[in-house]
């Protein structure tokens, strides 16, 4: 969109004022993303630059809150650096056990969400399903209740069902929060999909999983990615089920991070962060790449 | 109407050695479509029941705890009973009522059940705790009539017809008290509503403080939104997917690691007060205070829903085609007058779906003011969060979360109104 040649003076100022309002905008939604990167390498302990960083002074830089990340908890953080020293970090420190458990719960539920989601979706995009709006309406409220509500409930149901404190409770509830994002992209990607594919598959004699499989899958395939991508983060970055359904067994990193913001802020918890901010960079390309291939594959034009 | 009729051929190419009449079609057909619906059903029925166990229902049984109390009613069991018959205007109540009062005592102590009941009278009642602890402790010395007296004597609080009315009251296992608690009324002795006391008024105070900070956190979304997403549906595609990533890219950023950036931002120590010591702009013994207040609520939060707004508005106003604004300035329309009079009303679906949407997601919030909010920046779901972890007042947790749940909902059927949950787009 260039300044059209019939614009005023006025509207030429509007122009550049306009384009200069919303880049101060943009800025203002990443820079708070990429401003701890540089601050998690400071080697003092605090929130802030010094002034050794502005003038790019190497000492002032240091990988210590890194290494505090695998050292914090160890049993022999001094140790030479070898086989028992990863050992003692893997089995020892604090923040690698909330990062494994964060994986394991974030995967476990992700695969209860999507595999139950898609199929949930491959019911309701079917076009003669009764109450769809009700259904529709249940299956995406775990995303639009107040995270502090569910949370409350949950936190009464599972100990009375004896799952407060354990992995299966976390696991049941992130994977109900993670749902409705399945169930939307999903149902979005099938919106898109034409029936005559399937029927093509009958018509020349595939019997209904082959259908299924060959037909179906390949090209739903990118939405369950995504929706599975967002559950997981759903999952990874959720706090509020945590903080009312984990012991100190199944703390996750955003329960240290929140245990470390309110008790004893350190660095350390930027260093984490940048980590974070890093795999959510790796998620959005991912998701990216599914996107092009989503539309080459149904034939669209790269738009 | 594509699949009626798919079934319909299926079932012409198994007829079709025998005629079926009219109605033996309409009954195949029917039965063909149930069998549709019946497997549709079926491929939902597991989310649905995952959704319902696990969420639903745990919610619904929460909430009942907001009408519910059984607790107190079960520990005074013979009390409640004697208490049926007195009526609150006649004075305290009489000797029968006591003899069963103490043997209620004597018995809740022995089951240490007298703490739990205590707690829960002290909820409608402040400051009647110790009463009943202490009487519970002291009432094994009362060894026979006049009961009345000896309870008298304990504590002289036992002669109010306040306490006995509050007794009554929650002896019943099911109440409303917690909802007129939560909209800051109370009992009187007489058992009327009457508005609580100046000073323990706090709970409408924050159902205002909550509308206003997600009332606000909208509006600021809405006036930064919509600029970006109308720069981003005009640019050319290359451009516009590079500048996209500046909005998904918060958008999956941890929620925490967002608030923690804005902390290292704005606290006193932070990077905008060290620029604006650095400048000379304020002096360093004079930073400022941006956090752990509602103004650090409100910047944390509106960063954190702005991609919320953007994308909803971004994928209107992709749909709305250029040449509409170039027709109205070629007949004679001034830019402004073609965006207030062309362009803008095309985008109110999606104003109203961010907004809607934001809102949503404002009014329940609970990690950012937990964080950042201060005494002044903290929201209803923070509340809620106190009473569960802190002072156990489930009822009161309950009550409050209903209402917010049934806001939250409203919105929601509005949304679903509006926009259709379908519709709703990531990314």
């Amino acid at each position: 969109m260039a300044v059209p040649s019939y614009a005023g003076p006025f509207e030429r100022i509007w122009y550049y004022t306009f384009r200069f309002i919303c880049g101060v905008i943009l800025l203002f939604l990443i820079l708070p993303v990429l401003i701890i990167i540089p601050l998690s390498f400071n080697v003092e302990p605090y929130f802030s630059f010094t002034s050794g960083m502005l003038h790019l002074d190497p000492h002032a830089y240091s990988l210590r809150w890194y290494a505090d990340i695998v050292q914090n908890g160890m049993v022999e953080p001094e140790a030479p650096f070898g086989w028992d020293y990863l050992k003692d970090s893997w089995n020892n420190a604090q923040w690698l056990h909330s990062m494994r458990n964060s994986f394991f719960i974030g995967i476990c539920a992700t695969l209860i969400a999507t595999t139950l989601g898609t199929l949930a979706a491959l019911g309701l995009s079917q076009s003669n399903i009764p109450y769809r709006g009700v259904l529709m309406g249940l299956l995406i409220s775990p995303m639009i209740v107040p995270l502090i509500i569910t949370a409350a409930g949950m936190y009464f149901f599972y100990s009375g069902v004896g799952l407060a404190q354990t992995y299966t409770g976390i696991i049941l509830a992130h994977a109900a929060l993670g749902v409705p994002f399945v169930v939307i992209t999903v149902t979005a990607t099938l919106v898109g999909f034409d029936q005559s594919l399937a029927r093509a598959g009958s018509s020349l004699g595939a019997p209904p999983q082959t259908v299924f499989f060959k037909v179906i899958m390949p090209l739903i395939t990118p939405g369950m990615i995504s929706g599975a991508l967002f559950a997981f983060i759903t999952s990874f970055d959720e706090v509020v089920a945590v903080l009312f359904l984990s012991g100190f067994e199944q703390r996750t990193i955003p329960r240290q991070m929140w245990a470390g913001i309110r008790e004893q802020i350190s660095p350390t918890i930027l260093a984490v962060a940048t980590i974070l901010v890093m795999i959510s960079i790796a998620l959005l390309t991912v998701l990216e790449l599914l996107r092009r291939r989503s539309e080459r594959i149904r034939g669209l034009s790269p738009a | 109407m594509a699949d009626v009729t798919e079934s319909q051929s299926q079932f012409s190419a198994q007829s079709g050695k025998a005629e079926l009449s009219g109605s033996e079609l309409k009954e195949q057909l029917a039965r063909a479509l149930r069998r549709q619906k019946g497997r549709a059903l079926l491929l939902v029925a597991p989310l649905l029941l995952f959704i319902l166990v696990t969420f639903a229902w745990p919610i619904a049984v929460m909430l009942y705890n907001s009408v519910s109390s059984p607790g107190f009613g079960q520990t005074f069991q013979r009390t409640a009973i004697a208490l049926r018959d007195w009526d609150s205007s006649k004075g305290i109540p009489d000797e029968k009522v006591f003899a069963a009062l103490v043997a209620d005592l004597k018995q809740a102590r022995k089951e240490r059940s007298i703490g739990r009941a205590a707690t829960r009278i002290n909820y409608d009642l402040p400051g009647t705790r110790s009463v009943f602890t202490s009487s519970a402790r002291k009432a094994r010395k009362i060894k026979g009539p006049p009961y009345k007296e000896a309870v008298l004597k304990l504590s002289e609080d036992w002669g109010t017809r306040e306490l006995w009315s509050t007794f009554k009251r929650i002896a019943k296992p099911r109440t409303l008290g917690f909802y007129v608690a939560a909209l800051d009324r109370r009992y009187n002795a007489d058992g009327e509503i009457v508005p609580q006391s100046e000073d323990r008024q706090i709970y409408i105070q924050m159902y205002g403080r909550t509308l206003w900070i997600s009332t606000l956190v909208t509006v600021l979304c809405l006036l930064l939104g919509y600029p970006v997403a109308y720069l981003l549906s005009v640019l050319p595609l290359r451009t516009s997917n590079l500048l996209m990533i500046m909005v998904l890219l918060p958008f999956w950023t941890s929620l925490l690691v967002r608030t923690t950036s804005w902390i290292a931002i704005l606290q006193r120590q932070g990077v905008l007060n060290d620029i604006a010591v650095g400048v000379g702009l304020i002096s360093d013994d004079n930073r400022l205070q941006m956090i752990y207040n509602q103004m650090g609520t409100v910047i944390a939060m509106t960063h954190i829903l702005l991609p919320f707004m953007i994308l909803p508005l971004y994928s209107v106003m992709k749909t709305i085609p250029p040449s509409f604004m170039r027709a109205a300035r070629s007949l004679g329309a001034t830019q402004f007058t073609a965006y207030r009079r062309v362009y803008m009303p095309q985008t109110l679906p999606g104003v109203g779906a961010g907004s809607i949407l934001v809102f949503i997601l404002a009014i329940g919030y609970y990690i950012t003011p937990a964080l950042v909010g201060g005494r002044t920046g903290t929201m209803i779901s923070n509340f809620i969060a106190f009473h569960m972890q802190k002072s156990l007042n489930w009822g009161m947790a309950a009550a409050l979360g209903s209402m917010l749940l049934v806001g939250v909902l409203i919105l929601y059927w509005l949304y679903n109104k509006i926009v259709g949950v379908d519709n709703m787009k990531f990314g």
